[in-house]
């Protein structure tokens, strides 16, 4: 049973063969995957985060232009200008994404590197970052998740496509520069109306979601502090008061940035510009709240949804310990007795179902559109979980009725496209182990025709959870 | 050899035949009766906190432009203002179904309410607003499936007596209490014979077992409502979801309750005023309540739709044309069953000094007393269960009584 947890639970799935790879010591199979970058495992060329954003604002553009020549009624024509410079970007990602778990050898990495790009989610359905969906993942996790949580962090925050999902890069201090320049301007009839300042969006989740957690200890003043601070953690390029910096990269605005000493949680942080904003991040990521709460979401991920008191307390210790070096922290994780725990298993999201069944199959996505289909049907579509809380990680939320049918569905679509040269009962051996009942191998062969068996085996209680 | 299954009968029917399903501890009552005189409670959850002050512009607050200032809607009568209400407050001019409904004195529109939730997290506020604690943990189940499991079993139809049109269940309706839930999205052509092989697959297996005898029966109750299915998402998913809501709900043993979910109400940045982000997704909340009304037809009379979300959000517009998590915000209680035509209100002002935390609307009635009041009212849950079971903790938020027509 070790190997099958090593490779099915801490893993994504087995391809034929995972299981014997893993056999002798399922933990150093998993241990060796933990350190340094996790690149994609396919050479797919991917647009990097500046450019895309650089076709985004010239779409953009081009619809404000349309909107003054032809009135609003052409607005639509516009926006598909927009889909039309984000949507293969969009598609491009998830298909690599898809193809990188099916493909790779490094399982266990590349589940953490969905399981940060969870935790630090932003939800494609806001326009701006729809084509940008996943370059935080592509771009600052997957360089970090090997390292140490604070350049993780400040990879991802400063990332362009962080700042625009939650509204940052306009975020201006009250006595900023900008500000006293723009209230100086006696042409401007409705800058007097405007109101400028903060925008708290990405302190307050920076502090609820991707670090102290929502219980660390902080107030509502310390989240307009913390947004005060971080004024001016924008994205360069753009004209007249935005101009300046790399286009589509971060860029410290030192003129919206709100001067002075702050005060956060009780310390008093000295002006020095962009790096009053870093030097919070680094006390943040060496609070023990946030080894806490890091360490409770890793449990419960990789454990069980009602995450085991000793383990979190091990895995928060191992944080602690060593500042944050992940690679220690997922030691403590595979150290924990409780995650090899046969009995404790996790309903498969509609992300581990499709990525398990691809490894199971041997089989990697060519087109986009099947990827993409696959979990608009399952009820996960990728990069959107709605909210930057990212998608829920416990059964319940996945476990409705309706969703169980819409799996099946899936299933025997796949499996009817799939069964070609497949032995279902060969199948099971090769991606369940010694997780397949009895009961299921009789089914199996009991089935009319392979591709009925395999739809079975898909959709068997063992091959649902992990 | 296997058994041959016949293919052209319900495989429903087979499946129900079963020994595997027999012994699911969730088995439905198979037949169906027309439930016809009790009360339906339609619940529709706003996600990422909508911000009532444009929802539900209190235009006669004088401080009420200066705050909300490019966002806030005029008074009626001024160019894309308020639909009118009342003295002070007026609906967004994207309401004009529920200004309908208003106007027949079946709209009640609360301001400056609040979940006892006093952070401005919205995950932890929405697990309050569906948990019915005072805190976002401490339980499982939600407030809606405790007052179900309070009721008698009704005397025909089905256990499942509520449903959410989503392919998992939102905490609300979770509990011990049967539910289904069902998505607009169609899942056709699934064979039968498959079916009918899992259901032994999963013979051992209560908790697959019980889903997939409850995805079944479910289909069969959408197939004979007739309702309506989507192969993809459209944009205006919320129109479909309420479309399907309402068809289930007409369909023969179909369901009593049912919850919906909409998100997309996080406006930090270009809100928009009387037109723009937000005018855009309170136009199709209005349209998805339009379907709901027309769709449930002769079912209206005994309707209550109830629309809330997690808080409200700052008084003050922030630096981005947006507004930021606040506290105080507004709920709408509609259908043919509501007593209404009214604004129910204790407005206590926008002033400096009468916010919260100097930022936020303070609120001056608990939610729990509202859905105390429905669920009092309308599906007669008794008091001392709404008091102990569904709402521990709630004796400061008395049911609101009149809420609902005698």
């Amino acid at each position: 049973m070790q190997t099958e947890i090593a490779v099915l639970r801490f893993g994504l799935g087995a391809r034929p063969g995972d299981l014997k790879a893993a056999a002798g010591d399922p933990r150093g199979w998993l241990t060796a995957q933990i350190r340094g970058a996790v690149p994609l495992a396919v050479n797919t060329p991917l647009t990097p985060s500046d450019q895309i954003f650089a076709a985004y604002v010239a779409a953009r553009d081009e619809q404000q232009q349309m909107r003054r020549e032809a009135g609003a009624t052409d607005a639509k024509v516009a926006f598909n200008a927009i889909r039309e410079a984000y949507q293969p970007q969009y598609r491009a990602q998830v298909l690599a994404r898809a193809q990188s778990a099916a493909l790779t050898d490094r399982p266990f990495a590349e589940r953490l590197v969905h399981f940060w790009s969870n935790h630090f989610a932003i939800s494609a359905d806001k326009g701006v970052v729809f084509g940008l969906a996943g370059t935080v993942e592509n771009e600052a996790i997957r360089p970090h998740v090997g390292g140490r949580f604070i350049e993780l962090l400040t990879a991802v925050e400063q990332h362009p496509a962080m700042i625009a999902f939650l509204d940052n890069q306009f975020s201006m201090g009250k006595d900023s520069e900008a500000v006293r320049l723009i209230a100086r301007r006696p042409f401007a009839a409705d800058a007097a109306q405007r109101q400028l300042g903060i925008n708290e969006n990405l302190a307050r989740e920076i502090l609820e979601l991707h670090t102290l957690g929502v219980n660390g200890g902080y107030t509502q003043a310390d989240v307009t502090s913390f947004a005060e601070i971080i004024t001016g953690w924008s994205i360069g390029g753009g004209k007249g008061r935005l101009a300046g910096g790399t286009p589509g990269r971060f860029y410290f605005r030192e003129n919206m940035h709100e001067p002075g000493a702050k005060s956060f949680l009780g310390k008093t942080y000295y002006e020095q510009g962009q790096r009053q904003g870093e030097a919070v991040l680094t006390d943040l990521a060496g609070n023990p709240a946030t080894a806490r709460f890091i360490a409770t979401k890793l449990v419960r991920h990789f454990i069980a949804d009602d995450p085991p008191a000793a383990a979190v307390e091990r895995v928060a210790r191992a944080f602690q310990k060593t500042g944050g070096y992940l690679p220690q922290v997922y030691a403590a994780l595979i150290q924990s007795p409780e995650g090899w725990d046969p009995n404790a298993r996790k309903f498969k999201t509609p992300e581990d179902f499709v990525f398990s069944t691809l490894r199971s199959l041997n089989v990697s996505p060519s087109q986009p559109e099947e990827v993409v289909r696959s979990f608009d049907l399952l009820g996960q579509r990728q990069y959107t979980p709605g909210s930057p809380a990212g998608w829920p990680d416990t059964s319940k939320s996945w476990d409705g009725s309706d969703a169980l049918m819409h799996r099946v569905l899936w299933a025997s679509r796949v499996a009817a496209k799939y069964e070609r040269g497949v032995d279902p009962v060969e199948l099971a051996a090769s991606s369940l182990g010694s997780y397949a009942r009895p009961e299921t191998l009789t089914a199996l062969k009991r089935a009319t025709s392979s591709s009925q068996a395999l739809a079975l085996l898909l959709m068997s209680p063992e091959f649902q959870r992990r | 050899m296997h058994r041959q299954f016949p293919t052209m009968t319900s495989r429903r029917r087979f499946l129900l035949g079963t020994g595997a399903l027999a012994a699911s501890a969730a088995l439905p009552n198979v037949m169906f009766a027309r439930t016809g005189g009790s009360s339906r409670l339609v619940v529709v959850i706003l996600r990422g906190a909508l911000d009532g002050l444009a929802a539900v512009p209190p235009y006669a607050d004088p401080s009420y432009a200066g705050l909300h200032r490019e966002l806030a809607i005029g008074p009626p009568g001024a160019p894309d203002g308020a639909l009118a209400l009342n003295n002070t407050f007026g609906l967004h001019p994207s309401f004009a179904y529920l200004h309908q409904r208003y106007a027949a004195g079946e709209l009640i529109v609360f301001n400056a309410v609040a979940s006892p939730y006093r952070d401005r997290s919205h995950f932890d506020g929405q697990n309050v607003l569906e948990n019915g604690l005072t805190k976002p943990l401490g339980t499982a189940d939600g407030w809606l499936n405790r007052a179900l499991a309070a009721l008698p079993r009704r005397a025909a139809g089905p256990g499942e007596r509520a449903i959410a049109i989503s392919q998992n269940v939102p905490l609300i309706l979770r509990g011990d209490a049967p539910v289904i839930s069902k998505s607009p999205q169609a899942t056709p052509d699934i064979d039968e014979d498959l079916l009918l092989r899992l259901a032994d697959l999963y013979s051992n297996d209560d908790w697959f077992s019980a889903r997939l005898s409850e995805a079944v029966q479910t289909e069969k109750m959408v197939d004979d409502a007739g309702a309506p299915t989507m192969a993809t998402t459209p944009p205006d998913r919320i129109s479909a979801v309420a479309h399907m809501a309402a068809s289930l709900m007409r369909s023969d043993g179909g369901p009593e309750v049912a919850v919906i979910e909409a998100s997309g109400w996080d406006t930090h940045a270009n809100q928009g005023g009387a037109k723009g982000a937000l005018a855009q997704r309170l136009a199709g909340l209005d349209k998805a309540l339009r379907a709901l009304g027309e769709e449930l037809g002769p079912l209206w009379p005994q309707t209550a739709v109830l629309v809330v979300t997690e808080f409200g959000r700052t008084a003050a517009i922030n630096g981005t044309r947006g507004t930021d998590h606040g506290t105080g915000g507004c709920a709408f209680l509609v259908g043919g069953a509501v007593r209404g035509g009214r604004v129910i209100a204790d407005w206590p002002g926008l002033s400096r000094g009468a916010l919260l935390d100097n930022r936020d609307l303070k609120p001056t009635l608990d939610l729990r007393s509202v859905f105390k009041g429905v669920l009092d009212e309308h599906l007669h849950v008794d008091a001392n269960t709404l008091a102990k079971r569904v709402f521990p903790d709630s004796s400061g938020a008395r049911p609101l009584q009149g809420l609902v027509r005698a």
